[in-house]
């Protein structure tokens, strides 16, 4: 006779310190868009206090960070398993990778100017998971328990994450390249204009886009071999284009044509960010939609 | 002769060619040919191909849900022969679908090949001639040196890029002395680039060759019954082309027992089934040793030529129903299918040797409840309060044409409903043990008992492995071609002293590093300010 010791009591406490870390992503968020307002300001003094804010932005979003990382392991200690699940699992462990990649590369590389992106995204991801699907500990079913739990969805998660960072990339090249922004006379879009001003030169963000989207690519590709693999284990077939199997074969042909894009004329820079921007509403459409609304094997949200 | 480079469409219409088919026709398909392996081509039919594999996921599919397929063909009449016609429902094996990806492929095999005889040829050849300007290169260096560094310079560059992976070539002036060192690495990059495309076609053409091959068929099982595996012996069978029934390693399987762990402890987790054992007894043919094993939903059996996998399970209460005069007309342990959960689970019993044909529609709810409504609910998935409840029809049962019929429905078109529902008479309801009246004078029903079955899957697909191996190459190809830099390095004399240069393909946010590194290696008290000149 198997049985299993959820503590609920735990998974309340990490329902609290993600709604904690909520409170300091929100509070991260508005330190950076009041950083970028001021750094758009026409007036030199106000531009020259503002690093000083983003310090303390960079900051409150480690904190936020901690608290967040806290909350996942007390879920996944709370149900003993891997805290990725389920679709609120999935959104605290996605963004958790998120923050910690766009920590993590913020050491390497100068990518502060999206910060307000990530404190943004991950303060909508919560907020989504926290109140649309959150769902009590729950045991897992027969076909998940599995080695490749681990391993399959952990590098999901991961190639999301790198998608991600590169997606927010390709909207602010969207942004900073696009015809409107750079001739309209409105005054808010030539404060967005001075704030854009400051991001990185167009070719300097297509390359870092590129270079997290490939990244990506090779994750999701494992991904998508390890899903293979583990299909043909628990569904007695490696490929049966199940709604999510379909799903991840889109998303990665979307980012296969990205690459080839990157290497043919004509196809460089505007084009080939939209179609990062595509691949990752896909990846979106595939978590949430697929996942709430498609009928298929894949069907873990946990929410009825 | 006149071959267009880009002819238009009027081109192809004009009369000229009309006069010299031959040479136009031959000029045309070059033109295909050119614009079908160009790399916008591919790019195209890439996203044409993710388009393509949407409706996919919004249609029901008969390979992935057959069931799906036939509601919508009951729910939209109108619809479906229109969406069918078009192939909708069996998108991946579509007309259209397959164009698309055999389009990409071939694109992809033309841009390829001349691309492996184009680097087997470059993997050969000595890094290129040192161009004449280096300071025209992405990332340059001018470091000024004594005649005494000079003379060693270019033989310990030399000698410092082979050991850093460069191919490496010392190459001669106008005067004929050694001049200048040209060094080339990352042949790696287009190697993996080439192996990843190589690799597509390999998982393409397993893919295709496993699945002509493979079979998989469906079976039933109650526990204490067995199958033979031969075609009898399942209740579906689904084929490849080159499938022969001889390919069948006569064995057989039977159910010994069926187990499920429902969580009892966990209250946000109650009824959750933590895990299915399936006790089975396998033997081939002609053997005398029997083996046990156990399968679960992660844990397939091996067995001779294929592999056994458990794929559903659910109640079969045994029941026997007697005539008036105590005559048996029907008796066994009939699997119900699960609807929910908690297993409340529909079952369908047909009596064809009654005299008066009749079927029963029967619902069984392992732990009963009745809600405020009235109607009936299972509280829990494991058998703590078991009852089953039957509406009764008489007439034509449908099966004596002889026609193979779905053994979980009963076609009521051509009969009569005599108990439950609005037939006046009461549904019946049963305990395990218990004997209830049949209405009229069809008899008596008793439920025996309860067993559980499995539903198992016989597979095999000799694709897989390929299709693995292919898959992994084509992974460590594309991350081979993704992360490996390209890069070509030179270090060259001049009068002061020596300069450096280096070129990378693609984007190489390290090239100044590579350079500046370089420099300070073959002369270490290289300072900043000497970079770019």
């Amino acid at each position: 006779m198997t049985s299993i010791a959820l503590n609920p009591e735990l998974a309340g406490i990490s329902r609290l310190l993600i709604q904690a870390a909520m409170l300091v992503y929100t509070a991260a968020f508005l330190t950076f868009a009041f950083h970028l307002s001021k750094l758009a300001s026409v007036e030199k003094k106000v531009r020259s206090s503002a690093s000083k804010l983003e310090r303390v932005g960079i900051i409150l979003l480690a904190i936020a960070a901690v608290i967040h990382g806290a909350g996942v392991i007390l879920r996944g200690i709370s149900a003993s398993r891997v805290p990725w699940a389920n679709m609120y699992e999935f959104s605290i462990t996605g963004s958790f990778v998120v923050v910690t990649i766009f920590l993590l590369a913020l050491t390497i590389k100068d990518i502060r100017l999206i910060a307000t992106f990530v404190a943004g995204f991950n303060l909508l991801i919560l907020g989504t998971a926290d109140t649309v699907f959150w769902v009590n500990v729950k045991s897992l079913m027969p076909a998940l328990q599995s080695y490749w739990l681990v391993i399959h969805v952990l590098v999901a998660v991961l190639a999301t994450a790198f998608f991600n960072i590169g997606a927010a990339l390709a909207i602010a090249y969207i942004f900073k390249t696009a015809k409107w922004v750079e001739k309209s006379k409105l005054k808010m879009v030539a404060t967005f204009r001075r704030i854009l001003a400051l991001f990185p030169a167009p070719e300097k963000m297509e390359r870092l886009a590129y270079r997290f989207n490939i990244i990506g690519f090779i994750l999701w590709s494992f991904t998508l071999i390890a899903g293979a693999i583990w299909a043909e284990r628990a569904w007695h077939r490696y490929w049966g284009w199940d709604t999510k199997e379909v799903w991840t074969f889109i998303i990665w042909t979307i980012y296969a044509g990205y690459l080839h894009a990157n290497a043919t004329r004509g196809w460089t820079g505007k084009r080939s960010a939209w179609l990062a921007l595509v691949g990752f509403v896909a990846i979106l459409f595939n978590f949430t939609i697929v996942n709430l609304f498609f009928k298929g094997l894949h069907v873990y949200s946990g929410l009825k | 002769m006149v071959i267009s480079s880009s002819p238009s469409k009027s081109d192809f219409d004009s009369n000229e060619e009309i006069k010299s088919p031959q040479l136009s026709l031959a000029g045309w398909s070059r033109w295909i040919w050119r614009q079908l392996t160009s790399m916008k081509t591919a790019l195209l039919l890439l996203l044409l191909l993710a388009v393509a594999a949407v409706p996919g996921s919004v249609f029901p599919q008969r390979s992935a849900d057959p069931n799906g397929v036939t509601a919508y063909f009951d729910n939209n009449p109108g619809l479906a022969p229109i969406l069918d016609a078009v192939q909708l429902f069996d998108v991946y094996t579509s007309a259209w679908f397959s164009a698309i990806y055999i389009l990409l492929f071939i694109s992809l095999i033309g841009c390829v090949l001349p691309r492996t005889a184009v680097h087997f040829k470059a993997l050969r050849s000595a890094p290129v001639e040192t161009p004449r300007l280096l300071s025209r290169m992405p990332a340059h260096l001018k470091v000024t040196a004594s005649a005494k560094l000079r003379a060693t310079i270019l033989d310990s560059a030399a000698k410092l890029l082979k050991k850093q992976g460069y191919r490496v070539q010392i190459q001669s002036g106008a005067d004929g002395k050694p001049a200048s060192v040209s060094a080339e690495r990352g042949y790696l990059r287009e190697t993996g680039n080439l192996v990843f495309h190589l690799s597509l076609i390999g998982v393409l053409v397993a893919v295709g060759v496993g699945g002509g091959l493979s079979y998989s068929g469906q079976r039933v099982l109650v526990e204490g019954e067995s199958f033979v595996n031969n075609l009898a012996g399942f209740d579906s069978f689904s084929p490849g082309t080159f499938f022969s029934e001889d390919k069948l390693v006569p064995f057989s399987v039977s159910l010994d027992k069926f187990e499920v762990d429902f969580d009892l402890q966990n209250q946000s987790n109650l009824g959750t089934p933590l895990d299915f054992r399936a006790f089975v007894t396998s033997r081939v043919v002609g053997e005398t040793d029997a083996r046990t094993a156990v399968i679960r939903v992660n844990e397939p059996l091996e067995l001779p030529g294929s592999k056994l996998y458990l794929t559903g399970n659910g109640y079969a209460p045994q029941l026997t129903i007697r005539d008036t005069e105590g005559n048996i007309t029907y008796q066994g342990a009939t699997p119900f299918l699960p609807q929910s959960a908690k297993y409340t689970s529909l079952g369908v019993i047909k009596v064809p040797d009654a005299k008066k044909q009749f079927g029963l529609i029967a619902f069984f709810y392992p732990t009963v409840a009745e809600l405020e409504t009235g109607a009936l609910t299972s509280l829990y998935p494991a058998p703590y309060d078991p009852l089953l409840t039957m509406n009764v029809y008489v007439g034509d049962l449908g099966i004596d044409g002889g026609a193979p019929k779905n053994v979980y429905a009963l076609d009521t078109s051509k009969m009569k409903q005599v108990a439950g529902g609005k037939s006046g008479v009461k549904g019946l309801k049963l305990e395990v043990g218990q004997t209830v009246k049949l209405p009229g004078d069809l008899g008596t029903v008793t439920f025996d008992g309860l067993k559980r079955f499995a539903s198992l899957d016989v597979s095999y697909n000799p694709g897989g492995l390929w299709v693995l191996v292919f898959s992994l190459l084509a992974l460590a190809g594309v991350t081979t071609s993704l992360l490996v830099p390209r890069r070509r390095v030179w270090v060259k004399l001049n009068e002061s002293g020596f300069e450096l240069a280096a070129l990378a393909r693609g984007d190489d946010p390290t090239l100044d590093r590579v350079v500046a590194s370089l420099a300070s290696e073959l002369k270490p008290s290289t300072s900043k300010t000497e970079s770019k000149a």
